[in-house]
């Protein structure tokens, strides 16, 4: 008996689509378990040089100078470079370029960079670390939040502002007072969301060439080789026309590989020196300093409520701890703030966010970007505000879920939204009204839902050309070679981009070839970060096929002697779908149509649409489309120890068309499993000294197979109109809910609220004990708010 | 298999070695301080193994030594020789992938791929010795073994899918 289910048979032909919304496998299985596919560190060059990066070991430390002779004389050192050879500032937000490849003057958290070394081995260029002399004046670190708003004559950046404050904002969207008001509640909580990594397994690497014909060629483990071009051009003064960046396969990114970095400027000026590769892996130790991961946040947070649960008014308050740099931080702060709207109806809503610089290593995006601090406390305030007026959490969202086509009070332009879909399938298929309050005591339930942006609405640096270009190219045998800028890290990207091509031309996947992440050699895309890269290379991918078919479709009605608009491509074939008989080989038609126009090409590509929000700061939080997802986790908690089992989580997610089940399960599944991680265990901590406590992954915990429980996903479809084929986003937004959703399972479970991430078991014990603080916001005096409402066009200056 | 050493004397902190590796055998000259892992994918070119840590921590490097699971950043180059050792090289055979491979790639359960080889080799071992393992079994064999991208969802499902196809009788 065959038992075996090939992937066809799983779903078979649906939505009458050949290859989209199929169970079909990715096109890079084959290699990857083969181990055939090519990450950086896997890349040897004739005359390779290995790189090292001295890293400060001081927090705070004023530079009085590098010496580097010693360095120099070891035998087998080829090059020892310091901030003098690459002064230049750069950072990936265009008015926040405050990092040094190599550190100037200052070091900022312990791991910043100050030199680098290219010699023939690793084991040389490691011992001439320890001969290089670096004069440190030490200060004082500033190692909180409160310590920098506190630390008002004390600065680690001179270019702010204000002392220590990177960015902050305030905003006040409809009256927030008289939502107030209205209520006939009000409820406040504090809530604290700790740091935590990226932890991808692959670490960092780089590998830099510079040939004789003065053009530079970086492999970097990036997810926005665009971006590290950029800076490249800036801090090397090369043209980028001389510069080509090849992203290589990542191996797991999360956000964590979206900052140019140190190590790849300094191989590129390293390579320039010596004129041979020179390649650099760091170490698990230093990928914790690198890592760019989330903001710890202290958050506060007001909503005024009706009796029967109707939202009136938010005012939300976030302090984010940004470590030394600014990296993505200024998106970052406007994150934390933006996407509260974009789930139940809110009629007031007032944001004051502020980011601050600490010495400790600075934080970035990590799945999710900044939205699921907020989105915790949210969450959670909202099961609490349940919970005191004796409704049923789930019934209060639902009475309030935002209607398709809605623009929210923020200037939002919400298009299609299955939250209720959500809401009702995992309610139903956990069995949480059998459960909620039901449970024998330890067990419990908790329920959250939650918002992502299937890409940004605008690019980081502003400009007016496509986030995303295609150009296809198919050849006299029939075969079809998609390029672009995408890069793959895992989530799928290439796959995307064959499945796209294969479905509007008819082909089978494997017969498309997919050239992606070289800028020599492929269009710009803006890079795997903001769950951008389905929505956008996909809508490119379909222009650039409409724009080949076009020609293909006009030599094909001549032969066929049927019009071009009774013309389909299927299975490899141009043919009539009136008289389906009546066909031409795909491979004949694009010699036909050679033979006509000459070389075949075309390119597509894909602008997310205009947004309402015109206040200065609506940049952040627009998108060509919302997904949506809700999550019940069941876990039981022992009282006498603290700890967490996690029995089982539910979870649905509106991902538009689920544009392939399986790639969609694998990101929702992979998003469940890091919110566990971070929820329960995860966390980047600092000693008093600034020194990280456990930069190394036996000691920063995260789960196993043994601690992942099994994950039951639902896949709830909207066919959005901006995604292609009505794709929306899969690969951030289902981490959202999970995390919030353990922290009211605990409350369900053992009666406890535990308003900090993670929740760990003395946390609970302590609560249990009514031992647990809530967390503590600083007092800080944020700007006067920007007003706006939608539909009023303006424009306030403001200074932060 | 013969174990016989090639020679024990060492030039320049370096030693000639015959590592038995995907049944091939090869004479590499090594560090004496270097690690299963820098031998293979250093002096041999089999890259297929990847690293995460170094230090022991995360299953990345996993390899087989006579069948058993080991991670190859912690054996040290000189200690492996004599017994077989299996890389992600030497899991398909006559240039048909290995049961595993297929199950991984037909359900997409590699995902950034980076942690595959690692566990399609602990998975091997687990399968070898246990034919028919019930799902915990799987849980706790690739125990070792960390993935960040996939929640190990797909990752069991493959395992259990390998299974059903290995044990299912021929037509
Ligand atoms: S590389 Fe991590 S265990 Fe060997
Ligand atoms: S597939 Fe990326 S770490 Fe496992």
């Amino acid at each position: 008996m065959r038992k075996r289910m090939s992937p066809m048979s799983r779903d078979g032909k649906k939505n009458g689509f050949s290859v989209i919304g199929k169970p079909l496998p990715r096109i890079d299985g084959p290699a990857k378990c083969a181990g055939d596919t090519r990450y950086a560190d896997d890349i040897v060059m004739p005359r390779m040089l290995f790189s090292r990066l001295l890293r400060s070991p001081h927090p705070h430390a004023l530079i009085h100078g590098v010496s580097v002779r010693r360095a120099l004389e070891l035998p087998g050192v080829h090059a020892v470079i310091t901030g003098e050879d690459v002064p230049t500032k750069f950072g990936i937000m265009p008015s926040t370029q405050d990092e040094e490849a190599l550190a100037v003057d200052k070091v900022r958290y312990v791991g910043d960079p100050v030199a680098a070394v290219a010699a023939v081995s690793e084991d040389v260029a490691e011992e001439a670390l320890r001969l290089i002399d670096v004069d440190y004046q030490v200060l004082a670190p500033i190692l909180s939040i409160e310590g920098a708003l506190e630390a008002e004559d004390h600065r680690i950046h001179a270019w702010n502002r204000r002392a220590n404050i990177q960015k902050a904002v305030s905003f006040e969207f409809g009256e927030v007072d008289a939502g107030f008001e209205a209520a006939d509640e009000i409820f406040e909580g504090t809530y604290f969301f700790q740091g935590n990594t990226h932890l991808p397994m692959e670490q960092y690497c780089a590998l830099a060439t510079y040939t004789p014909d003065g053009k530079l060629t970086l492999w970097s483990s990036t997810q926005t080789p665009h971006y590290v071009h950029r800076a490249l051009s800036r801090v090397l003064d090369l043209p980028m026309g001389h510069i080509r960046v090849i992203a290589t396969p990542v191996g797991g990114g999360f956000g964590g590989k979206s900052d140019p970095f140190s190590h790849e400027i300094a191989v590129a000026k390293l390579a320039m020196i010596t004129g041979r590769p020179v390649k650099i892996t760091l170490n698990r130790e230093e990928s914790f300093y690198v890592h760019r991961g989330r903001h710890p946040v202290k958050m506060w947070m007001r909503t005024g409520v009706k009796r029967d649960g109707t939202l009136t008014g938010m005012w939300f308050r976030s302090f984010l701890d940004g470590g030394g740099y600014s990296s993505y931080g200024l998106a970052t702060v406007y994150y934390t703030g933006a996407l509260q709207t974009v789930t139940y109806d809110l009629p007031a809503y007032k944001f004051e966010g502020v980011r601050v610089f600490t010495n400790k290593p600075p934080c970035g995006p990590k799945r999710g970007h900044g939205t699921p601090q907020p989105r915790f406390a949210m969450e959670v305030q909202l099961d609490e505000i349940a919970d005191k007026l004796g409704l049923d959490p789930v019934e209060l969202r639902l009475k309030q879920v935002v209607e398709p086509n809605t623009v929210t009070v923020n200037g939002l332009r919400v298009s299609t939204i299955g939250l209720r879909e959500c809401i009702e399938k995992v309610a139903a298929s956990s069995g949480w009204k059998e459960k909620h309050r039901l449970l024998p005591p330890g067990h419990g339930v908790g329920f959250a839902a939650s918002s992502y942006i299937s890409g940004a609405g605008l690019p980081i640096y502003w400009n007016d050309m496509p986030h995303s270009g295609v150009q296809l190219r198919a050849d006299r045998g029939g075969g079809v070679t998609v390029f672009c800028g995408s890069t793959e890290i895992g989530q799928g990207s290439d796959s995307i981009l064959a499945f796209a091509v294969a479905e509007e031309l008819g082909l089978r996947p494997e017969d498309v070839r997919v050239v992606t992440a070289d800028t020599d050699l492929t269009p710009v895309d803006l890079g795997s970060y903001s769950s951008r890269v389905t929505v956008m290379t996909g809508n490119a991918a379909i222009q650039a096929c409409g724009n080949l078919r076009e020609r293909l479709f006009e030599v094909a009605s001549e032969v066929l002697e049927v019009p071009a608009d009774d013309l389909e491509m299927e299975d490899g074939r141009v043919r009539s779908r009136s008289l389906p008989d009546r066909g031409l080989a795909f491979a004949e038609c694009v010699e036909r149509a050679e033979t006509r126009f000459g070389t075949l090409g075309a390119t597509g590509s894909y602008r997310p649409p205009r947004h309402p929000g015109d206040y200065k700061g609506a940049g952040v939080g627009p998108t060509p489309a919302y997904s949506y997802s809700a999550a019940v986790v069941e876990l039981h908690c022992d009282s006498d120890t603290g700890e967490i089992r996690i029995d089982k989580v539910w979870i649905a997610h509106d991902c538009g068309r689920a544009f392939n089940p399986l790639w969609v399960q694998g990101q929702v599944e992979g998003s469940v499993y890091m919110a566990l991680g971070e929820v329960l265990m995860e966390e980047q901590i600092f000693r008093k000294s600034g020194v990280h406590k456990i930069p190394s992954i036996l000691e920063y915990k995260s789960p196993t197979t043994l601690e992942t429980p099994p994950i039951e996903t639902i896949l709830v479809e909207t066919d959005d109109p901006e995604g292609p084929f009505g794709a929306k986003e899969a690969g951030q937004g289902p981490l959202l809910p999970v995390i919030p959703a353990v922290s009211n399972a605990v409350y369900d479970a053992v009666g406890v609220r535990i308003h900090e991430i993670p929740v760990t078991p003395d946390k609970i014990l302590r609560a249990l004990d009514q031992r647990l603080k809530d967390p503590t916001v600083p007092s800080f005096e944020f700007p006067t708010p920007i007003r706006w409402a939608p539909g009023q066009g303006v424009e306030v200056p403001q200074k932060s | 298999m013969s174990s016989e050493n090639l020679s024990s004397e060492t030039i320049a902190g370096k030693r000639l070695l015959r590592l038995l590796v995907n049944g091939e055998s090869h004479e590499v000259a090594c560090r004496v301080t270097h690690s299963l892992l820098e031998v293979l994918r250093e002096e041999m070119g089999l890259t297929g193994t990847k690293h995460g840590c170094e230090l022991g921590e995360c299953g990345t490097c996993t390899v087989l030594v006579d069948g058993q699971p080991v991670y190859s950043c912690l054996m040290l180059a000189v200690e492996a020789e004599g017994p077989e050792i299996t890389t992600v090289e030497g899991l398909a055979q006559g240039g048909r992938p290995h049961p595993l491979q297929r199950a991984f790639s037909d359900l997409s359960a590699a995902q950034c791929g980076y942690c595959i080889p690692g566990i399609l080799l602990a998975a091997k071992a687990l399968l070898d010795k246990q034919p028919d393992p019930a799902r915990a079994d799987i849980e706790e064999a690739l125990s070792g073994n960390l993935c960040r991208c996939t929640g190990y969802t797909k990752i069991i499902e493959a395992v259990e899918q390998a299974v059903a196809q290995t044990n299912e009788p021929h037509e």
